[in-house]
């Protein structure tokens, strides 16, 4: 069995967007979609390019909830951004694919998936939300 | 319309003290605060009061006296001491009662603050692919911040060098020596740019306020410590707050900015009136953003601020004279107040080492929390 998206409603079925939220009233978009269900909430499928508005880095393995790999042999700092989607919302994101010390504020990215935990078994492997840079830039 | 005033001020010191829980801290704070203002249990008329970790303020009844008077919970996040004052500052105006207190306190287990995605609205996910840490929301929020307005990372460094600086003189602080620059820009990363000095920390404190009409005040013959403001607000749309998924291409305000305004409008007085600020500090960052919110500077003039001491306590206005969160750490419920203490000790000339000169008249101050909650005071003696 393959790796699994970590929770449903989040990524498009053919996994190449993520899923945000607009409201049918405003306009306004948002992400993810609310827990529970509105009518005036419609699902829609998020920009897949966009660019670094900021970030951090994520030094110290997390505690609970977090499910990642915490063993400090294991842990790998990750960098967490905000990617400014044009004309939708500026969504969280892992970088991947760019060391921290490269990251840029205004940098190019595309969306992709990840492996939140590469040595999980692989019955029990997720699948999270990430940006990587646009190759060429 | 007549003044509230300040007519006591008592404080539990911040940090760690083994075998004394939140709320005994809070009673310690309490009648601290009755010994100064020369008053006893049974002349308070109504409180106000909250911990964020350390049970119902209203329960120090059992302690204190049973009085049997109004007592009031108070829960606002890290806003719950202003809020706490600001309640009482209303009820005071109110004409209903002449004389009251604001408490905090808290007592909180170390490292950072755990939490949970649900109680925020947001799905498991969130938290399980390690995203649901403030630090994360410090270092992306200041980030930005700085490279906005052209201001380096050094700065983050100094104004953490100052609230060490300040807490060596500081009978309340946490942190009681110096440390220098270079340890604080070469110590670990914790969320860039953001090293482990530049943190301040979960920790435990009370502080405990008497306030009072002005007739009453002048009955009680203590030193007049008025308050000109105390204002507080939540955020407006398009600002940047902890625990985001996601967050507006339009940027908007912040609720500092709105409350401070209020405040300044209220007291009918201007950034410039003010002679000494303590900013919410959670991190170096938040220092910063703040003394622009507020309208003690224009965003990027930090950098040149900070270069030139002019935060320091005999600099052109002081900030966080006793250190801040960074030094004295932060007890959620007791945060806010304590920065109103300050000021009462500064305006009345009684902070000894750490005293501002030029016998300061006005003083500021402001806290600020999840999700996007500020409190403002001001203070005139």
């Amino acid at each position: 069995m393959s790796a699994q998206p970590i929770a449903d409603n989040l990524f498009t079925e053919d996994m190449s967007a993520l899923v945000g939220a607009r409201n049918r009233e405003t306009g306004h978009i948002f992400f993810p979609l609310p827990l529970t269900p509105n009518d005036n909430i419609e699902p829609i499928r998020l920009a897949s390019r966009g660019t670094v508005w900021t970030y951090t880095v994520q030094r110290f393995p997390p505690k609970a909830p977090y499910i990642g790999p915490t063993d400090p042999e294991k842990f790998k700092p990750y960098v967490v951004a905000y990617v400014s989607l044009p004309g939708q919302t500026m969504v969280e994101s892992r970088l991947t694919g760019v060391e921290p010390e490269d990251v840029k504020i205004g940098m190019e990215v595309e969306f992709t998936t990840i492996l939140l935990d590469p040595d999980a078994p692989p019955e029990e492997q997720k699948l999270i939300h990430a940006f990587k840079p646009v190759q060429g830039e | 319309m007549s003044d509230v005033c300040i007519v006591g001020a008592g404080i539990h010191p911040f940090g760690r003290t083994e075998g004394r829980d939140g709320m005994d801290q809070g009673i310690f704070a309490v009648r601290q605060a009755l010994a100064d203002s020369g008053i006893e249990w049974k002349d308070v008329q109504f409180a106000f009061g909250g911990s964020a970790a350390s049970g119902n303020a209203d329960n120090m009844v059992s302690q204190l006296g049973l009085t049997g008077i109004q007592f009031i919970n108070v829960s606002n996040g890290c806003a719950t001491g202003g809020s706490a004052l600001n309640a009482a500052v209303s009820a005071i105006k109110s004409g209903e009662y002449e004389m009251g207190m604001a408490v905090g306190f808290d007592k909180h287990p170390r490292g950072a603050f755990n939490a949970d995605p649900s109680s925020y609205g947001l799905p498991n996910w969130y938290g399980e692919a390690g995203y649901m840490l403030t630090v994360q929301f410090f270092g992306a929020k200041i980030m930005r911040y700085l490279h906005e307005h052209n201001i380096s990372r050094e700065t983050l460094g100094r104004v953490a060098e100052k609230a060490f600086r300040n807490g060596v003189k500081t009978d309340h602080a946490w942190r009681r020596s110096e440390v220098d620059l270079d340890t604080i820009m070469n110590a670990p990363m914790i969320c860039d740019p953001l090293t482990k000095y530049m943190f301040c920390s979960p920790a435990e404190g009370a502080v405990a306020l008497i306030l009072a009409s002005e007739k009453k005040a002048k009955e009680l013959g203590v030193p007049m410590i008025r308050l000109k403001s105390s204002v507080m607000r939540t955020r407006p749309s398009g600002s940047f707050e902890v625990f985001a998924a996601s967050i507006d291409n339009e940027r908007g305000g912040t609720a500092t900015e709105i409350a401070s305004k209020a405040a300044f409008e209220q007291a009918g007085m201007g950034p410039e009136d003010i002679d000494i600020a303590q900013l919410q500090d959670t991190e170096s960052g938040a220092e910063i953003m703040h003394m622009a919110e507020n309208g003690f500077c224009k965003p990027g003039d930090q950098e040149q601020w900070l270069l030139e001491g002019r935060s320091e306590i005999n600099g052109q206005l002081p900030i966080n004279t006793d250190g801040g969160c960074l030094a004295c750490g932060e007890p959620i419920g007791a945060s806010g107040l304590r920065q109103v203490y300050e000021n009462v000790v500064q305006l009345r000339g009684t902070a000894g080492a750490r005293q501002v000169p030029g016998n300061p008249k006005s003083a500021y101050t402001q806290v600020y929390g999840a999700p996007g909650v500020s409190a403002v005071t001001i203070l005139q003696r």
